[in-house]
Parts: C-alpha cells; sequence; structure tokens
C-alpha cells in the first residue's frame, strides 16, 4: 500500500476544521471522536511509514505541488519528506500528542470552550507536521508560525483573565523576534543556496561551495555566509525553544491549560529548534565557531533556569523552568556536535516531561485550580497513582538509571566531556562544568517539587478537605502510557559501551559527537569507553548528590534548608532565585518601557496633535472661522448689497477704461 | 440749446442724488423714489446723446429718444411692481424701514 505523507498533517486539519466549525452544535462525544481519532489515525500512518523506513529503508517523499514558482528564479514546491528524524519526531508528536488529547477529555471536562479547546489542539498538531515534514525551510517556516499562533490561541485560552492574554502576547511577541532572524536566514539561504530544499541545504558539495564566500555584517565584519546563516536560524531558534535571551516568555506560557503546556510547551514545540538544528545537521557543523555560541547559550540557559527553578513556588512554573533547563541541555548538545544525543534527549524529554506536565495537571485538578506547592503537600495519600507516575517522570528527568532521562543526559554530558577534555577544547570544557553542575541541581529542584506536592504533612485548604481524589479515566491511562514511555525510552538508544546499538543514532544518521567525524580517529575504542564510563560515574555521582541533599531539605526533616534560608546569604539568594534574577525586570526596563514610551510620545505628538488637532480638528476650525468671518457679509442690509455692488460695477468701469486706455495707447 | 456736457453734467448730478438716497434712506418709498430719480438721469442722458448724435453724424436716428420711451414703460411697470410689493411689506411687518426688515442677516 501506497502511504501518502499528506494525510499526517492533514487529518489533524480535518478535525480542526470539523470542530472548530461544527463542533458547537455536536455534543462532546462527536467532539472527542474527532478531535482524538484523527491524530490516533495520523498516529497509525506515522507509524506505517516509519516501520515502512525501517524495513525497506525507503524515505517517503511526496511531491505535493508547485508553491512559489518563477521559472529558473525561485522554485519552491509544497512538498513532505519523511526521513528517520522526521518520523521519530511525527511519531512523538502524534503519539504524545494523542495520548494528552486523551487527557484533556477528562481534565477540560465542562469548559465552556470544550470544542474550541480541541480545535486548536488538532490545528496545533497539524501545523507541528507541517513543521517536522517540511522538506523546504519555508515549509517548515509555515508551520513555524502556525505553532506560534496556535501557542498564542492555546496560552490565552481562558480570555476572560487578563494575565492569560498578557501571556500570550509575551510568548507571540518573543517569538516574533526569533522569526525575525528564522526569516532573514531563509532570505540568506535563497540568495547563496538558491533554493530551500532541505537537500540542498543539507548537501556537502553545495556546503562547501559557499564556505568561502563571506559576507560583511554591520557590528560583525566579514562573517562567512554560512556562519550567518548558522547565526540567524539558532537565533529563530532561540525564540521557539525558549534559550537566552529569549526564553522568558515559556514559564508565563504556563497560563494555559496544563494539557497545552504539556503538549506545546514541553513535548513537541519547543523542541522545535532543536529539531532545526538536527535536520541541518551538515550546515550547522561547517560553523563551528556559532556551534561553540550554541553550546555556551545552551549551558548557560540550563544552569540559569535550574537556579530559578529553586526558587519558584507554582508547581507548573518548576517545571517550565525545567523544560527551559532541558532545552538548555539540547541545545549544549548540538553545540559540541552531539546531535544524535540532543534528538534523542527530544524524544525522551517529550516522554518525562509531558508525563510530568500531566502529573502536575492531574494534581492542579484534583486541587480545583490551585497550583501553589505551599498549599500542597502529603498528597501521597489521596493520590497514590500521580505520586507514582510523578516520581517516575522526576526521577527519569533526574537521570536515574534505567530511566529514558538517564540514556540521554548522560550521552549529552559524555559529548560534553569528550570534546571538552579528550579534545581539549576549552570552552567546550567549561560548558561542560556548567551542565554536569546543573545535572545535579535538576535532581535537587525537581525533589524539591515532588516534597513539597506529595511528601510530608498536608498544607491543602481546609475547605478542598476530603474533595481531593485521583482523577481517573483518560487521565490515568495517559498517566499510565507515559510512565511507561519514560521507563523505557532510554533504551532506544543505549549506547555501545552499555551493550547498545545506538540505534536511534543509527536510524536517523545523526552523528554521535564531533568526534565521531573526523577526530574520531585519533582515539582508540578503549580509551573512549573508560572515557564513556568515567563520566556515566560523574553524572550518576552529581545527580545522586542532587537527589540527596534534596532529601534532606525537604524530604526528610527540615534542619538543613531552615539553616540555609536562615542565613542573610541565603534568603539574599533564594529571592533572586524567585524573581527569576530579575531578567522580566530588566526587559521590561531596557525593551518594554522605553518602546512604551516612545509608542506613548508618538501617541502623543503624532495621533494627538498633528492628525487629531491639527489635521481633523484643524481643519473644522478654518472652515468654521472662514465662516463665520465670510458670514458677517450678510448682513440682509439691501442698501449694504447695492453698496457692495456699485463699488464693484466701479471697479469693472475702471479696469474697462484703463483697458481700453491701454489699447489706445498701443 | 443746452450744451452736451451741461446735460450729461444734470444727468450725472441726479444719478447721484439718486443713488445717494438709495444708499442712504431707510424708508422704502424713498429708496423708490431715489430709483426713479436715477432712471429719469439715464434718459436725460439717452435723449441727449439721441439729440446730438441725430444732429450731426446719424442723422434720422432716434435711437435715444426711443430708448428712452422704453426706459418710462418700463420704470412704470417698476414703480406699480415695487409700490405693491411695498404694501404686501406694510401689511406682513407693519414697516416699511430697510433696516428692521434685514431677515436674511447671516
Amino acid at each position: 500500500m501506497d502511504i501518502n505523507l499528506l494525510w499526517i498533517p492533514l487529518l489533524p486539519f480535518l478535525g480542526f476544521l470539523i470542530n472548530g466549525m461544527l463542533g458547537n452544535r455536536f455534543g462532546n462525544k462527536f467532539v472527542n471522536a474527532i478531535a482524538c481519532g484523527l491524530p490516533i489515525l495520523s498516529f497509525a500512518i506515522s507509524y506505517a511509514a516509519w516501520s515502512r523506513l525501517i524495513s525497506e529503508g525507503t524515505e517517503l517523499h511526496w511531491n505535493g505541488f508547485p508553491w512559489i514558482w518563477i521559472e529558473g528564479l525561485v522554485e519552491i514546491p509544497f512538498a513532505l519528506h519523511l526521513d528517520g528524524i522526521a518520523a521519530v519526531m511525527c511519531m512523538v508528536i502524534t503519539g504524545v500528542g494523542s495520548l494528552i488529547h486523551l487527557y484533556s477529555i477528562g481534565y477540560m471536562k465542562g469548559d465552556p470552550g470544550y470544542h474550541r479547546y480541541f480545535a486548536y489542539l488538532n490545528l496545533f498538531t497539524t501545523f507541528m507536521l507541517i513543521l517536522v515534514l517540511g522538506d523546504n525551510l519555508l515549509l517548515m517556516f509555515i508551520g513555524w508560525e502556525g505553532v506560534g499562533l496556535c501557542s498564542y490561541l492555546l496560552i490565552g485560552f481562558w480570555y476572560e483573565e487578563d494575565a492569560n492574554c498578557a501571556a500570550g502576547k509575551k510568548a507571540f511577541i518573543m517569538n516574533r523576534v526569533g522569526d525575525f532572524a528564522f526569516l532573514l536566514g531563509i532570505f540568506l539561504c535563497l540568495a547563496h543556496f538558491g533554493s530551500l530544499d532541505m537537500s540542498t541545504l543539507t548537501d556537502a558539495t553545495a556546503i562547501s561551495a559557499l564556505s568561502a564566500e563571506t559576507l560583511s555584517v554591520p557590528l560583525l565584519g566579514s562573517v562567512s555566509v554560512i556562519s550567518m546563516i548558522v547565526l540567524l536560524l539558532f537565533i529563530g531558534a532561540t525564540g521557539k525553544s525558549a534559550q537566552i535571551p529569549l526564553y522568558v516568555w515559556l514559564p508565563d506560557a504556563m497560563a494555559g491549560p496544563t494539557p497545552v503546556s504539556a503538549l506545546i510547551h514541553a513535548a513537541t514545540m519547543v523542541t522545535s529548534g532543536v529539531y532545526l538544528c538536527c535536520r541541518l545537521m551538515p550546515l550547522f557543523e561547517a560553523a563551528p565557531a556559532i556551534l561553540a555560541i550554541i553550546a555556551g547559550i545552551g549551558a548557560c540557559t540550563a544552569l540559569l533556569a535550574a537556579l530559578i527553578a529553586f526558587g519558584q513556588n507554582d508547581i507548573k512554573k518548576v517545571l517550565a523552568y525545567s523544560t527551559v533547563s532541558q532545552l538548555g541541555y539540547m541545545f549544549f548538545a548540538i553545540g559540541v556536535g552531539a546531535f544524535s544525543a540532543a534528538f534523542f534527549h527530544v524524544v525522551t524529554h517529550a516522554f518525562f516531561k509531558a508525563l510530568l506536565f500531566l502529573g502536575s495537571g492531574s494534581v492542579i485538578h484534583a486541587m480545583h485550580h490551585e497550583q501553589d506547592m505551599r498549599k500542597m503537600g502529603g498528597l501521597r495519600k489521596q493520590l497514590p497513582f500521580t505520586h507514582l507516575t510523578f516520581l517516575i517522570g522526576t526521577l527519569a528527568i533526574a537521570g536515574v538509571p534505567p530511566l529514558a532521562g538517564f540514556f540521554s543526559k548522560d550521552e549529552i554530558l559524555f559529548a560534553g566531556y569528550q570534546q571538552g577534555f579528550l579534545m581539549g577544547v576549552d570552552s567546550a570544557a567549561l560548558f561542560w562544568g556548567i551542565s554536569f553542575l546543573t545535572a545535579g541541581m535538576t535532581a535537587f529542584y525537581m525533589i524539591r517539587c515532588v516534597a513539597l506536592t506529595f511528601w510530608g504533612e498536608s498544607r491543602v485548604d481546609s475547605s478542598l478537605e476530603g474533595k481531593v481524589h485521583e482523577p481517573g479515566g483518560w487521565i490515568g491511562f495517559a498517566l499510565f502510557m507515559l510512565a511507561v514511555a519514560s521507563i523505557v525510552g532510554g533504551f532506544l538508544n543505549v549506547p555501545e559501551f552499555l551493550g547498545g546499538h545506538a540505534t536511534l543514532g543509527h536510524f536517523t544518521g545523526l552523528h554521535g559527537s564531533a568526534a565521531s567525524h573526523g577526530a574520531a580517529a585519533s582515539f582508540s575504542p578503549e580509551d573512549l569507553h573508560a572515557a564513556e564510563w568515567k563520566s556515566m560515574f560523574l553524572s550518576l555521582a552529581v545527580a545522586g548528590s542532587g537527589l540527596l541533599l534534596a532529601y534532606y531539605c525537604y524530604g526528610k526533616g527540615h534542619a538543613l534548608r531552615t539553616r540555609f534560608t536562615g542565613s542573610g546569604v541565603g534568603r539574599w539568594l533564594g529571592r533572586l532565585s524567585h524573581r527569576k534574577f530579575y531578567v522580566d525586570e530588566f526587559y521590561a526596563t531596557v525593551f518594554v518601557r522605553p518602546f512604551e514610551t516612545i509608542s506613548h510620545l508618538l501617541f502623543i505628538l503624532i495621533d494627538r496633535i498633528l492628525i487629531d488637532g491639527i489635521l481633523v480638528s484643524g481643519s473644522a476650525l478654518l472652515t468654521r472661522g472662514l465662516g463665520n468671518w465670510f458670514r458677517k457679509m450678510q448682513t440682509g442690509f439691501i442698501p449694504g448689497y447695492l453698496l457692495t455692488f456699485g463699488c464693484g460695477v466701479l471697479l469693472l468701469i475702471y479696469m474697462m477704461l484703463s483697458l481700453i486706455q491701454q489699447g489706445g495707447a498701443q | 440749446m443746452f450744451s452736451l456736457p451741461a446735460l450729461l453734467y444734470l444727468s450725472a448730478l441726479l444719478f447721484s442724488v439718486g443713488t445717494y438716497g438709495v444708499l442712504a434712506r431707510r424708508n422704502i418709498l424713498v429708496v423708490l423714489m431715489s430709483l426713479e430719480l436715477m432712471l429719469n438721469a439715464v434718459n436725460i442722458a439717452l435723449v441727449s446723446f439721441g439729440r446730438v448724435h441725430a444732429l450731426t453724424a446719424f442723422a434720422g436716428e432716434h435711437g435715444g429718444q426711443i430708448f428712452t420711451l422704453m426706459v418710462l414703460a418700463v420704470a412704470a411697470a417698476e414703480a406699480a411692481i415695487g409700490l405693491s410689493l411695498l404694501l404686501v411689506i406694510w401689511r406682513r411687518w407693519n414697516t416699511i424701514d430697510l433696516r428692521q426688515l434685514c431677515r436674511l442677516n447671516g
């Protein structure tokens, strides 16, 4: 049977159309069937395509139609392509996506915007699949913008509250900044490659042909074209994937319904920046200087977000910053050339972060929309199943073997270790150190989150007494499936030194590390494996100490914690973390407020004074004034008119006479 | 016989007096009378020119005199209309003072 790739994004789109236009006429059962059935069907097709790819090794392609077509100048088709990376991404998007659709049935029950919610969710799935499957950068950009739109719509889903709308706008505007750079990158690609097809952009000969070309850029001087393209695309990725300096929108995006946070702001959309880098791997590898920047940004983002996560009391905010932090890991991996590790982390992160978010959603649902962890505690008794799955997710993200996060994070850290110490790149060593520290911090703040929510004595408001109960049904099902995936997900890509075959890495064809192509020859396999063991034990040790420290701070007794928060430095650090290092305030002062001031000034000057005052009221005033003035001539006193008339006649006569005289003179 | 300039001076004088009356007087009746005066001033000028031309260059031409007769007829008609309008105005507003009749004042 032929598989038409178009169906994968088309099915959720149909769901969007049906639910968006007819959803309110039919009951919720109908909405459920459409909204969940079509993505599941899409998952089935993705699965078929994936298994075809495995068994026959043929990459699927849908030729589509000519889209932007100027013969010989710009030829951009509307075409879809499914290779290894795209196949895995499709599976994750439709798989995790379907689970979250099912979960939403339970979570969104009784919401007045029920069909609207599912329509948006389906539309998001569509655009995400277009982003992944698009065979050229421009089509990818369509998906890129589309998911941004859906993200905006869903963050502000409960639009009655002003804060939600503000968060939606913030996300959208922050993303625009990145998208602008992305678009510039696309233009540069079109100008220098002459095509936006993925096959051209990843073609080794095309890239090497361009390697000598340079551009003169203001402030930067002469920059090679490839570096510029990669830098611009990466800036685009920092917007969508919430990296420094454009990460501040993601924590605010938690204003949306929790399943949305799970799907869009944890599992899929925010990883599209990483996906972009993986898809264009050869291009990125051709710009080593930019890769170093990417590694630095990634590591610093991971650290900063982890530091902020320490001080957050909102359960979703902790998870949001942990997402930013994990995305930082992915970019760090890309920066050190470990594309396969980054992509692997995308997949495992999709599992465990979706699990964590859905778990937090289950708590929030049970707590009647209470998100403050200070008002939780001791929920383990009332929500045993949620606690279990949440704990699995926590251990997975902390990197406890053999859960999913262990393998992927270990691979990333090893890639950094390898580049930093075996190959002697100083910057990579520094960034590895940062990421290494962050691994321990991740374990710490996640256990803190679990402890505050589920362990200890209950701080639940007395009005909720006896009302907190496990939400069963689809919510439980989705949690269960994702917990299983978080446990076994890591076995997709077990490294060779642990007896695996790095299956995912081979399947996607992504490079495991900078060393694996090029400098690899200088290391013997024994050396590499020894280093891998060493790196693994280091990361296990740091994760373990983070876990233990958190356990003694939050789980068992509070002596350590009180001593820390009692000290002046501790309080100061706590406040710094709680206030997110004042980055929002900084942005507000440096960007938002001057912008608002200028807008206000222009509003007063141009709109109020020039347009309203001078042009509109001014012309009216002029007409009225002239009218008032001329009105006085209309006295109604006939002799007055006659006098004017007489004067006119005299004037005419005088003129005629003088004309005649002139005529006579000639 | 009077000379032509003397006749024209007379005509101009009468015309000025009439103009002054039209412009300066407030009573419509007087204004109408002044108007008649102006018309007659023009008539004097016409007959004077007619007479001079008939005697000199255009013998047998009596355009000036004929035109004066026209003016007289029109003036009679105009006076009739004017006086009847005057009567109507009197009946309607009980005044013939122009200062009080400036209803088109903007």
